[in-house]
């Protein structure tokens, strides 16, 4: 890019603009001067990624016109169900409307499910028929499960052996099957391989329900069955677990045959590679999954089930116009986290607002910071700073990293408040909820 | 560099024409605080914006301009010397008991810091309220 030059036609309008416009423009923002409306942005999915991406256009350009299409009036975040899960936290709490995207931003907010993109057309369809125009489309569609892929794993079996890995009903359900669980029973958890939604969320899973368990069910186990060797932060949680809870988790890993092949939800049995059956009292499988199914429709998927992305605005590599931000995209080194989502949110409205203009976008920058919660006193994270570096993305070479491991019991302490205040402030960033004081 | 600070950057005529902060006011002084020259003033106008490119990301923990208190302070309006040393103490490990700001603080230049500093400072801290 020619920066020189793009910041000549910035000094340009400097001269030329006046008011507002004037300022938008010299820091990188077109002034859409004597324009009505620059164009139309739609949004899919009102979860950290998209009512970010809706918030954050309404702020730096305020004469685009965005319509954000969630089905829920009630958005319940996945990140902290584990919280919940472990008697730290109300599910309530977990819950975000979208009265301040719409009442203080100026945001269209459609509650209705997107079911196709016709993209010749610039047109979403909505279940009904309804159709939404649009000049830029953004998909924030999350991820959904590639049912039948793990051997005997299907919608009617994640019935019995929840997946609870989307916020709803499926947390409900693994909530009351713990409860109703004797006390002496094992839960099982399967972890699938990468990449999946939320990196360290099985672990702090296993690590929320051993909670539950010391304060009710002191004799029961936790076993972790994993495809994969290695996850994240590996060491920190394996400390995290001896320290809190002894040893009641026990964590398998694919080369101790941890990779379960099959599951039967009546039985509650699962079948690892090499022939072992393990029976649980309350089976929590993660399946396999791939981006939603939107991104299908809008032809920007590849064969990977996720979908590929101009690393400098996530604009789809496959279809011109449409751009596709969180756990959807294949954005590694970044995590599918929700800390990410919402950073590549605020970097794409940018990119989006400059191509309506007929600019070239800022360099970008994005950041991840995820928290998990062991226990009520033991937080630890991983943080990552990105970049553009040779036209792939990368971590910022001399940044990021885990806790450190061996750390005070304050350090934990202080990680695990640090974690409940980070929900409150990314809740408040995203959809405008103001913490419970 | 305190003089483009508070105010006028709060103001309802900023806040209605959507100006999420007072990155216009910082482009100047940065640009102001460069040697001479055009050239130069275009540096400045990038560090400004990339200092705003920055900082929102942020907001996932501070909130939104980083104007939420919790036991994750609030950026919003504090000194632009005060953000600045604690920005840099973090890069340095200079700060004990940091958690995970010294991570974060590594994958930036000491002039990044500095704008990002610059720029939190020179936001009210009540301005989107």
């Amino acid at each position: 890019m020619d920066t020189t030059r793009m910041n000549r036609r910035r000094a340009l309008k400097l001269m030329g603009a006046a008011g507002a416009g004037t300022l938008l423009a010299a820091c990188g923002f077109p002034a859409f001067a004597g324009r009505s409306s620059p164009g139309r942005v739609a949004i899919v999915g009102g979860g950290f990624g998209g009512a970010t991406a809706a918030k954050y256009i309404k702020r730096f350009a305020p004469s685009v016109d965005v319509m954000l299409v969630e089905p829920r009036e009630r958005f319940y975040t996945c990140p902290f169900t584990n919280l919940y899960l472990g008697g730290m936290r109300d599910f309530e709490s977990l819950g975000h409307d979208y009265r301040e995207l719409r009442d203080r931003y100026g945001v269209r907010v459609i509650h209705a499910m997107a079911e196709d993109v016709d993209v010749p057309g610039r047109r979403l369809i909505l279940a009904g028929g309804e159709t939404v125009s649009w000049d830029r489309l953004i998909l924030s569609p999350g991820i959904d499960f590639r049912w039948g892929e793990l051997e005997g794993y299907d919608r009617a079996a994640s019935e019995k052996a929840p997946h609870a890995w989307k916020a709803g009903s499926q947390t409900h359900l693994l909530r009351r099957q713990l409860e109703e669980m004797e006390d002496g029973g094992t839960f099982i958890l399967v972890a699938p391989d990468d990449p999946f939604r939320c990196p360290p969320g099985p672990y702090e899973r296993v690590s929320m329900v051993a909670n539950y368990f010391k304060n009710h069910k002191p004799r029961s186990k936790v076993l972790l069955l994993d495809a994969k060797d290695n996850f994240s932060k590996q060491g920190l949680f394996m400390e995290g677990w001896r320290e809190n809870y002894g040893d009641m988790i026990e964590w398998v890993g694919r080369s101790g045959d941890g990779r379960v092949i099959r599951v039967d939800a009546d039985a509650l049995e699962v079948e690892t590679e090499f022939g072992e059956i393990h029976r649980a009292s309350v089976l929590n499988v993660v399946p396999p999954q791939k981006a939603g199914f939107i991104a299908d429709r809008a032809g920007v998927a590849d064969e990977s089930g996720w979908v590929p992305v101009n690393p400098r605005t996530f604009e789809s590599r496959q279809v011109n116009g449409v751009y596709v931000i969180g756990d959807a995209t294949q954005a590694a080194p970044m995590p599918k986290s929700g800390f990410v989502a919402n950073t590549q949110a605020k970097v794409t409205a940018r990119a989006v607002i400059a191509d309506l203009a007929g600019d070239a976008p800022p360099e970008p920058h994005w950041v991840n910071t995820c928290y998990s919660v062991i226990a009520p006193d033991w937080g630890i994270t991983v943080a990552g700073v990105y970049e553009v570096h040779d036209g792939e993305l990368r971590e910022v070479p001399g940044s990021g990293g885990v806790s450190p491991m061996d750390a005070s019991p304050d350090f934990r302490r202080r990680e695990a408040r640090f974690a409940e205040a980070w929900y409150a402030a990314i809740a408040e960033d995203t959809w405008g909820t103001r913490p419970a004081v | 560099m305190k003089s483009y600070g508070g105010k006028t950057c709060g103001s309802r005529k900023a806040r209605i024409l959507g100006l999420s902060g007072c990155v216009a006011f910082a482009c100047v002084i940065v640009a102001a605080l460069a040697s001479s020259g055009p050239e130069v003033s275009e540096d400045g106008d990038l560090l400004a914006e990339r200092a705003e490119v920055i900082a929102q990301s942020c907001a996932a923990c501070h909130g939104t301009g980083g104007r939420l208190d919790t036991a994750i302070p609030s950026l919003a309006g504090q000194p632009a010397a005060v953000l600045s040393a604690q920005l840099l103490a973090f890069k340095r490990d200079q700060m004990p008991g940091a958690t995970v700001m010294p991570r974060l603080a590594r994958g930036y230049s000491d002039e990044e810091l500095e704008a990002v500093a610059n720029y939190f400072a020179s936001l009210t801290p009540d301005a989107d309220e």
